[in-house]
């Protein structure tokens, strides 16, 4: 193996594992830090930069960070990140003045964004305080996408909603509601220098078997279904209600169900759970709210009685699992009418383009999806981009907003004339934590209490009210544990070769056996031949240069460093270093800075 | 001093025979200077322990006074221990010894403790074949008292101010070894995969086992010119033997290099595996076990291994024929026979 090249700015970014992980490079260990010193605004601003809606996000965000967290390698659970967030959020002051705000002149281009949701709110807020001109179009009455119309209050309370979109609105972004776009041909002849499509991935799956057309009357597609409670068209439900699927939209509609007046909800699945897609704690808070989740059903038909719905009949799956627990063969062992006055369909979403033209130059796949670049977001039509579910499918809101950054930056290179992939490169700065003799500018000890849990509204009450939010936040004393549980794994350990005398003092120290000096070989090879075998193969190795006495070298496996700094501390010669890596992660206004620098 | 303890975490680490982790055989945190040798020592008495599946109360850690004799409280905190008067560790392990032959005796001592204030003891300890691990963590300085030269200090090396060394040292296994010891070796901590064997093969030799480490003290004798430092032990470090230590229990597998090895069969069953590294040298020949020390003085080679073995001496505990049966658990009436028992034995000298 080769000795580590640690300016490669994507190798200490890794070892922050929820930061790598977040799809907008979130620096999650930095506003913890934050928060433990009582720091709410300024964590809140750090969340805002690179995600936008820290409030919302705190509450409802995916959370692909916490099953990166090297806190649930280290012991069992994550730190709560997430609800770190919403720490933050909900304990700041005002910030109205610190986030960014309209320009005194505006650049004279104008900017087309089609649906106001996390997408387009993302692409207004990095594009309009440059002075780009945007304008979003949306065709409910209100702004936000799903952040309102399919996750329903008791989740996200609509204040939160308002307030951070407001401060995208403030800063001199037109939004004209109620305007539905019908067709983008004839947005796009009418004077604007880009166009943003973040519409969705507005159509949720049908299911046409059997009673299909006959029931239709109790029979509710998911999102559409949300979105009608959500904009209060429908306040009510019938007493038995089935939920079909077992995805994120599917816990969202058996909550709601139970709120609208329904006393028995199933949720009706066709896997195992291990195949389910809800997240964990979705499915967890659903269950606690006393909802059945049936395995192995597959639906059949829709019973109707007098052109009313009265059951479903479904298929008993068995399943063959192999080793790795991939389904071998499917077995129908019998059939089961299961009693309902209604049916919420919740099997998955679409793209739906029907106003875009196709003969304008945007094509699209087989599956109707827009062929969008990666990088650049850029649609197969010079000016037109796509970003949050339209342009890949059905995501997360985190990655809407990391496409919303994106495509600012394409949208400001291609307003430049500049050429959309030269973007800035990712960088890393490092800087000494050291204080003092073993002081840091990090809490570096370690405590063993486990992730708190989050207190939640009484159950009565919060199924009589819909928007009554149900999980009601952390206490001080359970932020003061949990700040304390993360890691501060971007305060990095840096390794210098020429100053390592050997001595074997970090190896000696290290709590988790994860430093080791030997002689070098192939990487297969020293993974096994360390203190401890590093068989976690998703968590690199460090190799340093070869030692001076020896000639043998440092290793060190990333897996389960605590960044105690106990290395740092027992090193004779400060061969190891704790060091606090600044991950640059550019958006447009760094593309800006650097045009200015030129 | 760190500026807090290690935390506990063993749930990636495998579990010995007694159900624990390395980890549970460590001591308290170490109050040394950071770098010393004397933490990689306690490092590898606590993964020797670990690999010998030793229960912690089944040890007796005596040491007298010095940095080296401070480390007894960094490993195994679930054993028995004391820490003595300055050179007089081999008396309180004899009368321990005596008392308790059953216990695993580990004796931690320095240059100064064992070669200056208690070189008597350090002597007669090894005549008396006192069944223990005696570790003797040399730096060739008295830290604690700011770097003068101690007895096991080269002729011409160069203190921290540049002052020349005039005396001629005492090597402790040169001593060892005139005196009749049984298991003598040298070793450097910054060896583990030599030194680790070595205290296992040391803690299972029936007699005294001398275990000479090269142990550098970091603050006060780790400069150019000082022949106990880091850079000048890794230069001239040359392993005379490599031992493998196989316990009785376990079996004899091929990860252990047998070709060529001398298989040395302990008393308690273990088996030990030498294998000579380079020339013909043969850790059972004390003659030239001494030959060999006494020569490498002038060729500047640091010779480590197990340099000396005879496991068929016969112990403290067999030559003065001691009860088997440790006094704690005798019962006190044969412990204490009373007044009348007394009246007869002292009539038997009247």
């Amino acid at each position: 193996m080769k000795p580590t090249d640690t300016r490669d700015p994507d190798y200490y970014h890794k070892v922050v594992d929820c930061q790598w992980a977040c799809p907008a490079h979130t620096p999650v260990p930095e506003y913890i830090r934050l928060i433990a010193q009582g720091e709410f605004t300024e964590a809140y601003l750090v969340n805002r930069r690179s995600n936008v809606f820290p409030g919302i996000l705190g509450r409802v965000c995916d959370r692909p960070c916490e099953p990166a967290c090297r806190r649930g390698r280290v012991e069992e659970e994550p730190v709560a990140i997430c609800r770190l967030k919403r720490v933050a959020a909900d304990h700041r002051d005002e910030v109205k003045h610190l986030v960014p705000q309209k320009p005194a002149s505006t650049n004279g281009k104008k900017i087309a964004l089609i649906g106001a949701g996390p997408a387009s709110l993302t692409v207004a807020n990095d594009l309009a305080p440059l002075g780009y001109e945007c304008t979003i179009f949306e065709a409910h009455h209100r702004p936000g996408g799903l952040m309102i119309a399919n996750i329903p209050s008791f989740r996200l309370p609509e204040e939160v909603l308002d307030e951070e979109i407001g401060y995208i609105l403030d800063q001199g972004v037109e939004l004209k509601t109620g305007h539905r776009i019908e067709s983008l041909q004839a947005l796009s002849e009418s004077g604007y220098d880009a166009v943003f499509i973040g519409s969705g991935a507005p159509k949720g799956k049908d299911l046409r078997i059997e009673g299909r057309d006959e029931a239709d009357a109790n029979i509710h597609i998911g999102i559409d279904w949300l979105e009608s409670v959500a904009f209060e068209h429908v306040d009510k439900i019938g007493k038995e209600v089935l939920i079909i699927g077992v995805g994120n939209t599917a816990m969202d509609c058996c909550r709601t169900s139970l709120r609208l007046g329904a006393d028995d909800v199933k949720v009706m699945a066709r896997k195992p759970r291990q195949f389910f897609k809800a997240s964990p704690w979705e499915l967890e808070d659903a269950e606690d709210e006393n909802v059945d989740i049936l395995v192995n059903h597959s639906p059949k038909r829709f019973v109707v009685e007098n052109g009313k719905l009265t059951g479903m009949e479904f298929e008993l799956m068995e399943y063959q699992l192999d080793e790795d627990g991939r389904i071998t063969d499917t077995k129908i062992a019998g059939t089961k009418i299961i009693p309902c006055t209604d049916v919420i369909l919740a099997i998955g979403q679409e793209n739906a383009f029907p106003w875009i033209e196709r003969d304008i130059g945007i094509e699209f796949d087989k599956w109707g999806v827009p062929i969008v670049d990666e990088t650049t977001f850029e649609s197969t039509r010079k000016g037109i981009f796509f970003g949050g579910d339209s342009a890949f499918g059905p995501k997360n809101i985190i990655w809407a907003v990391e496409h919303g950054h994106q495509a600012a930056i394409s949208i400001h290179k291609h307003c430049e004339g500049s050429a959309l992939d030269s973007r800035l490169p990712r960088g890393v700065n490092l800087q000494s934590a050291k204080m003092g003799v073993n002081e840091w500018m990090y809490s570096n000890s370690y405590t063993g209490e486990h992730r708190r849990q989050m207190p939640l509204a009484e159950l009565k009450a919060r199924l009589s009210n819909r928007k009554m939010e149900v999980e009601t936040g952390y206490t001080a004393e359970q932020i003061a544990t949990e700040v304390q549980r993360c890691l501060n794994c971007d305060v990095q350990t840096v390794f210098e070769a020429p100053l390592c005398k050997e001595c074997d003092a970090c190896m000696d120290i290290c709590p988790v056996d994860c430093l080791s000096i030997v002689p070098v070989a192939e990487e297969a090879e020293l993974r096994q031949s360390l203190r401890v075998p590093a068989n976690n193969k998703d968590q690199d190795l460090f190799v340093s240069e070869p030692l001076k006495d020896t000639g043998r070298v440092m290793i060190k496996d990333e897996n389960l460093c605590l960044h105690c700094g106990l290395c740092a501390e027992r090193c004779p010669t400060a061969a190891w270093d704790m060091q606090d890596a600044d991950i640059f992660i550019p958006h447009v206004d760094d593309e800006t800075r650097k045009v200015a620098a030129e | 001093m760190t500026s807090m303890s290690k935390p506990f975490i063993d749930k990636h680490l495998p579990k010995n025979k007694l159900g624990l982790s390395v980890r549970n055989y460590e001591g308290v945190m170490s109050t040394l200077c950071a770098g010393c040798g004397h933490d990689s020592v306690t490092a590898a008495l606590v993964q020797a322990f670990w690999e010998l599946d030793l229960a912690p109360e089944s040890a007796a850690k005596v040491s007298g006074i010095g940095c080296s004799s401070k480390t007894t409280a960094y490993f195994m905190g679930q054993s028995h221990g004391i820490n003595c008067v300055h050179g007089r560790m081999p008396s309180v392990a004899t009368g321990a010894n005596a008392a308790n032959g059953d216990l695993n005796y580990i004796g931690i001592s320095g240059d100064g403790d064992s070669l200056s204030i208690g070189f008597g003891q350090f002597a007669h300890s090894i005549r008396r074949n006192l069944n223990m691990l005696y570790i003797l963590e040399n730096n060739g300085v008295y830290g604690l008292t700011k770097g003068q030269f101690s007895a096991a200090a080269d002729y011409g090396s160069k203190s921290k101010k540049g002052i020349e060394n005039d005396q001629m040292p005492i090597d402790p296994c040169v001593q060892a070894l005139t005196l009749g010891a049984g298991f003598v070796a040298r070793a450097f901590s910054g060896d583990k995969t030599q030194l680790v064997p070595l205290i296992k093969a040391g803690l299972k030799h029936k007699g005294f086992a001398l275990i000479d480490v090269i142990s550098p003290c970091v603050t006060f004798n780790d400069h150019a010119g000082s022949t106990k430092s880091y850079a000048h032990t890794y230069k001239y470090y040359h392993p005379l033997v490599h031992t493998d230590f196989v316990a009785h229990a376990d079996e004899v597998t091929g990860a252990y290099d047998q070709d060529g090895a001398m298989r040395v069969t302990m008393q308690d069953g273990g088996e030990l595996f030498l294998r000579k590294t380079e020339s013909d040298y043969d850790p059972r020949d004390r003659a030239q076990a001494i030959e060999t020390l006494l020569m490498n003085k002038t060729e500047g080679e640091i010779r480590t291994g197990l340099l000396y073995l005879n496991s068929d001496l016969p112990d403290m505990q067999a030559a003065n024929k001691l009860p088997k049966t440790p006094l704690n658990q005798v019962p006190y009436e044969s412990l204490t026979p009373g007044k009348a028992a007394l009246a007869k034995l002292q009539a038997r000298y009247r």
